[in-house]
């Protein structure tokens, strides 16, 4: 149990937000609340795939120039430890967080928000037609509907 | 391990401060009522999350969800905010309780695995052994640009980046075609004969309910109407011109 | 009568084009720092949008013409597929950019300038499209609601 607060305190966070989130969308009954509950659920997957890809004492995934010149006073310091042996470290001797789960996210955060403004256009359409984006009043609506509809056959 | 939890000990308190901000801005999202709190509250998750996205070295997500997050999609969010209520209705505690028991049990689920992960900042951990440290090297070997992140998004997974490229495309097409670029999508009104059959309203829009719908419905109509007069005026080939607002 | 919104008007107008400048930056420096198609292309969205949130929607129309964003919008994912099909030509496999110069490394380096463009292009329309879209629905905000 102290393993899991002093190490994987990450995935205690995003499991909450991702919950949270979620509940969000489940409990609302409003369109746009809904909505914003699915992005910060989102956000929160988001969190969770760049914490894995995250390498503590790791730098930003920017590979520095090709000369030797430059050296991080905190890699050598690792590196004179020898603390880094078995480590996968680039040519130069400093250690890069991963960068694939960065291009996952990456493009998914431009896809989240397109397929957002798809589902905003509907909300925006719903409440043209029924005049209101409450869930219980539109169903409400469909239902007199149909049973005007039964009625008149 | 000592040593390594020594080095990076600001930026724990660092990460514990946003998280513990991200929890309660998210909390507070589940409390709120006002939409347009709520909307102006996801702006500012996504540009936490964001500030923790440059503590865990990821700048190109960061800049992306600053962006995008925090900017477009508020933008967005209060655009369509506008067009509906700004509050929203109480949700009965009975309502409540169903959603809570899923997101309970599915939230004690996950953390029950939590303990298979590996830890948090591991080097040797799966994902961080494989193929994604594979492509630092080979990127300073075979395209040598310095930003690894566009390499890989662009040259190693340049088919992938191609679908999303065409998810964004289609996600406009889509929204191109529920509101139109000049928002005039489905306000036009069939003209059979030369008879105007407005309002252009589908289901809910029968007798019966309009007295439950009043402000609404005169708001709507009296668009609905500016917009069937002022196109009949017009010919035919303009009416699709016509922005319907004005 | 004073225009109420003198200081965000002046103000605005002075960082438009500075939005714009930096999201080129943002485009052609993402080979080197953070940034690429994707952010450059919502900034260079922002630009219009912010033109558009201050100066009122016709203006924006004005400056970043609807017709634009259509052909925007399809002319950036050709651009990127048409890259890959100009690789399939050359020789290469789709969208392998080696086979774009003679020397490997510099092929990429074009490669990955085109399809940036091409993400830049189709992004920032998608977005300023959506905008469009959203901002027509509704009449424009009242004095008194800013």
């Amino acid at each position: 149990m102290s393993s899991l607060i002093l190490d994987q305190y990450n995935y205690a966070v995003v499991i909450i937000l991702m919950m949270t989130g979620l509940y969000v969308v489940f409990a609302s009954r409003n369109l746009i609340k809904k909505l914003v509950g699915l992005s910060v659920f989102q956000t929160s997957v988001f969190l969770l795939y760049i914490t894995i890809g995250k390498v503590s004492g790791g730098q930003p995934p920017i590979v520095e120039s090709h000369g030797t010149d430059h050296v991080n006073s905190e890699t050598t310091l690792f590196a004179s430890i020898g603390e880094l042996e078995s480590v996968v470290q680039s040519s130069s001797g400093v250690l890069y967080s991963n960068p694939l789960p960065h291009v996952l996210i990456l493009t998914a955060i431009v896809v989240g928000v397109a397929t957002l403004a798809i589902g905003l256009s509907l909300v925006v359409r719903v409440r043209e037609v029924y005049g209101t984006i409450e869930e219980d009043k539109i169903e409400e609506y469909d239902r007199i509907y149909y049973k005007e509809i039964i009625e008149r056959q | 391990m000592m040593l390594s939890s020594y080095a990076v000990a600001p930026t724990i308190i660092l990460d514990l401060a946003l998280m513990a901000i991200l929890i309660i801005v998210a909390f507070s999202i589940v409390r709120m009522r006002s939409l347009f709190a709520i909307v102006m509250l996801q702006g500012v998750y996504s540009l936490v999350s964001a500030a923790w996205f440059v503590s865990l070295d990821a700048v190109d997500v960061a800049f992306t969800e600053a962006a995008v997050g925090a900017g477009v999609s508020t933008v967005l969010m209060l655009a369509a905010m506008l067009l509906a209520n700004r509050k929203s209705d109480p949700v009965p505690i009975s309502k409540q309780i169903a959603p809570l028991l899923v997101v309970i049990v599915a939230g004690l689920a996950m953390f029950y695995a939590i303990g298979d992960m590996p830890a948090f900042g591991d080097v040797n951990s799966p994902a961080n052994t494989g193929v994604g440290m594979d492509y630092i090297e080979r990127t300073t070997k075979e395209i040598h640009i310095p930003n690894v992140v566009t390499a890989v998004l662009a040259s190693y997974r340049g088919y992938d980046t191609f679908g999303e490229a065409v998810v964004i495309f289609s996600a406009g097409l889509g929204v191109l075609l529920l509101l139109g670029l000049n928002g005039n999508a489905g306000r036009w009104t069939a003209s059979p004969s030369g008879q105007h059959t407005y309002p252009p309203m589908a289901p809910s829009a029968n007798s019966r309910l309009r007295s439950s719908r009043d402000n609404i419905k005169s708001v709507t109509s009296s668009a609905v109407k500016k917009t069937s007069v002022s196109t009949a005026r017009k010919s035919k080939k303009k009416r699709f011109k016509d922005k319907g607002d004005n | 009568m004073h225009d109420p919104h003198v200081i965000l008007k002046v103000i605005s107008k002075f960082l438009v084009p500075f939005i714009a400048l930096f999201a080129f930056y943002v485009q052609f420096h993402g080979d080197f720092g953070p940034g690429g198609g994707f952010q450059a292309g919502v900034i260079l969205a922002s630009a219009v949008i912010l033109y558009a949130l201050i100066f009122g929607l016709e203006a924006a129309k004005k400056a970043f013409p609807p017709s634009w964003v259509r052909i925007g919008m399809s002319s950036g994912v050709l651009l990127y597929g048409g890259t890959g099909v100009l690789t399939w030509i050359l020789g290469g496999d789709f969208l392998s950019y080696g086979v774009l110069a003679h020397d490997p490394a510099h092929g990429q380096h074009y490669g990955i300038i085109a399809v940036e463009l091409g993400v830049l292009c189709s992004v920032t329309t998608v977005m300023i499209a959506i905008f469009y879209a959203f901002g027509s629905r509704q009449p424009e905000v009242d004095e008194d609601n800013w």
